[in-house]
């Protein structure tokens, strides 16, 4: 199988789901001549055509709006927000209307429309080109979140979005773009959406992360592995609905948990698993659940040590692994 | 003298609906549609308080220019995105009375949202309504979406959404001016403008005269009816219908419609309008307007008239017992349709 960038492996899908089928749209800031910002939509222009690939006004609202109007009338459009920190605008359309239309209409009407957001920090892109997004919409039930974290999910879980029947707000974590390289085959498959995988098998005590965490993660767990410490990583990659049989599965065998997200940490997405575990592996435990998220702090600073100071590294991992690891 | 100036007009009025290609079936089922939908916003009231119904919002006065516009549109195949107030314009587009009654008492058969959502968010996928939401604006978005999809799909349907007079105000409903002209699409956006966003006057609500001059910003034609002329509101809807079949994109349509009633049922515009002002508008009654016409034009006589408000309030008397009949939703069904059930086809 080749190797390919993160980034390509979204457009491969892009380009596959188009030419699969008629119904298949892309819409969104810069799609098209340029084919996007960080390059997801290259080619699709000059394959499919304008009224296909849609330069959209810079509106966010319409974007999403406009999205679920042609889903209702049997197109599949792939909306492309060209950061997540700029899909605010469609938070009102994304919640009140995707979300709800299915259960408001008692399943007269569904929106089967992907919502794709490059979220994240990199590196210099500050409070606005840095933000998760992950914890607003995985609250909303009626919209599936996933984030998935390897090439061969990105294509295939983007596949499975398109052909879901219901919304989807795919995140990609922009710092994977380039850096995450993976296998991938060149045809058509799915990755389903739903299923956590456990990346790492370990004994010890289990760290769950997602995009661009899981790799630094895995880093982390590898260095504390030489320290005697054997940690097991999940991917959770759909983040709603989540699964929560494969998070408990770990739980029960490891006793303890770490959940790793880089979102400001208080109400952040990594609450509601350790709620979870708290919940329901109570028995289980041999420690507190711990959270490692980012500082509470209104976004990510610019300037390189402010940005460090910020960021989850995998120094920052280890430390908490050490930490969990002992109690 | 008098009498042959009564006879001139009523034959010059006569020609009136005939000239724009209605016939006096057109116009007298017109008529119909418009006392249908008064009646049942009476009976929707008369429900509410007494105790049958929690909550009413509709749209009386504002059923002249509903019908009107609908008129043009192939019900079968065309859409409709509406809003709170269509009650006439649901009714044309092919829901029944008892449909609209079902929502009103939250029944498991509420063909809208089988009793999920407050009364007055309309949407039937059988006759291509689409479901509502509460949120004012965000219909807008979706009707030029709708349009979009025909446009590439090759469909010829043809868009109609509709809103208040406050909703312009929202950047979604300029948003979807703005890329239903990019790309000219089949879409007939309609603003029923009653003056009042519940107690907001228009002087409040924009700084321009008429919502139809936006238009302009949009690219598309603007254009602007009395809704107590509902003559008039067909041949400014008849056209825009039509440019948009040919491909010759959008149109602004602005009613200007006498607000009747209170906002809902939990509003009294008595506290906020002058009573001169309540008088006044009343003289601008569509059902009035619209039936004094058909009077002077002898369409209708007092003996039609009594056997169209005969049938009318059979039917509505037969809807009030079925959709009483119906059984409420059942508990056990709360969690469904989240998500589409497997096994089950796509909606």
């Amino acid at each position: 199988m080749p190797e390919v960038r993160y980034i390509d492996a979204i457009n491969q899908a892009h380009h596959l789901a188009m030419e699969h089928d008629d119904s298949v749209i892309v819409m969104g800031e810069d799609v098209g001549a340029k084919g996007g910002v960080f390059g997801a939509t290259m080619g699709l222009l000059e394959k499919f055509g304008e009224w296909r690939v849609i330069d959209t006004p810079l509106a966010e609202s319409s974007i999403a709006g406009v999205a679920i109007g042609m889903s209702v009338n049997g197109l599949r459009p792939i909306a492309e927000f060209q950061f997540a920190d700029f899909i605010h605008p469609a938070f009102n359309q994304i919640v009140s209307e995707a979300a709800r239309m299915r259960y408001r209409s008692n399943n007269a009407f569904g929106c089967p429309v992907v919502f794709r957001a490059p979220y994240g920090g990199s590196h210099g892109t500050a409070l606005y080109h840095s933000q998760s997004i992950e914890a607003f919409y995985a609250h909303v039930p009626g919209l599936k979140v996933v984030a998935p974290s390897t090439p061969y999910d990105a294509k295939g879980m983007l596949l499975a979005a398109v052909q879901d029947p219901d919304p989807v707000l795919f995140l990609e974590h922009k710092r994977m773009y380039r850096l995450v390289r993976g296998e991938v085959p060149g045809g058509e498959y799915t990755v389903p959406i739903g299923p956590a995988v456990v990346r790492r098998e370990g004994t010890d005590l289990s760290v769950f992360a997602y995009g661009w965490m899981l790799h630094e993660t895995l880093q982390a767990a590898e260095t504390a592995s030489k320290e005697g410490i054997n940690a097991e990583v999940v991917d959770l990659r759909t983040l709603a609905p989540l699964d929560k049989d494969t998070i408990l599965k770990s739980v029960a065998k490891t006793n303890r948990a770490l959940i790793v997200y880089e979102d400001n940490r208080f109400l952040g997405y990594g609450a509601e698993v350790a709620a979870l575990i708290a919940e329901e592996a109570f028995e289980s435990l041999d420690a507190p659940v711990l959270r490692l998220g980012g500082p509470d702090v209104p976004g990510v600073p610019f300037a390189k040590k402010l940005e460090e100071w910020f960021s989850i590294s995998q120094e920052k991992i280890l430390a908490a692994i050490r930490k969990l690891a002992a109690y | 003298m008098g009498a042959m100036s009564a006879k001139t007009k009523a034959k010059t009025q006569e020609s009136e609906h005939a000239a724009l290609g209605l016939t006096d079936d057109d116009v007298l089922e017109m008529y119909y549609y418009i006392a249908l939908a008064r009646a049942l916003d009476d009976r929707m009231w008369v429900l509410q308080r007494a105790g049958k119904a929690m909550f009413v919002i509709s749209g009386p006065g504002h059923e002249g220019c509903q019908v009107a516009a609908m008129w043009p549109m192939d019900k079968k195949k065309d859409w409709f995105v509406p809003f709170y107030r269509s009650v006439a314009a649901c009714l044309v587009k092919g829901m029944s009375p008892a449909d609209l009654l079902l929502g009103l008492f939250a029944r498991a058969n509420d063909p809208s949202s089988g009793g999920r959502q407050m009364p007055g968010h309309y949407g039937h996928p059988g006759v291509k309504i689409l479901s509502t939401s509460s949120p004012v604006g965000t219909q807008y978005p979706h009707a030029a979406g709708i349009a979009y999809a025909s446009t590439l799909r090759k469909t010829g349907e043809v868009t109609m959404v509709a809103i208040g007079e406050g909703g312009t105000s929202q950047g979604d409903w300029h948003e979807a001016l703005n890329f239903a002209g990019v790309y000219k699409l089949p879409c007939l956006f309609i603003v029923e403008n009653n003056e009042y966003a519940i107690s907001v006057p228009l002087r409040k609500q924009m700084a321009v005269g008429s919502v139809a001059v936006r238009g302009a910003g949009y690219g598309m034609p603007g254009v602007s009816a009395d809704g107590s002329d509902v003559l008039e509101c067909y041949r400014v809807a008849k056209e825009a219908y039509d440019r948009a079949r040919r491909g010759d994109g959008p149109t602004l349509i602005e009613f200007r419609v006498p607000r009747l009633g209170s906002h809902s049922s939990d509003d009294q515009q008595e506290r906020y309008r002058p009573k001169e002002e309540l008088e006044r508008v009343r003289q601008r009654d569509p059902l009035k307007t619209f039936g004094a016409y058909l009077q002077r034009a002898g369409l209708l006589t007092d003996a039609r008239k009594q056997e169209i408000a005969d049938r009318i309030k059979r039917e509505i008397d037969q809807a009030t017992d079925v959709a009483d009949a119906s059984p409420e939703p059942d508990p056990t069904t709360g969690a469904r349709y989240v998500f589409a059930e497997k096994g089950a086809a796509d909606a």
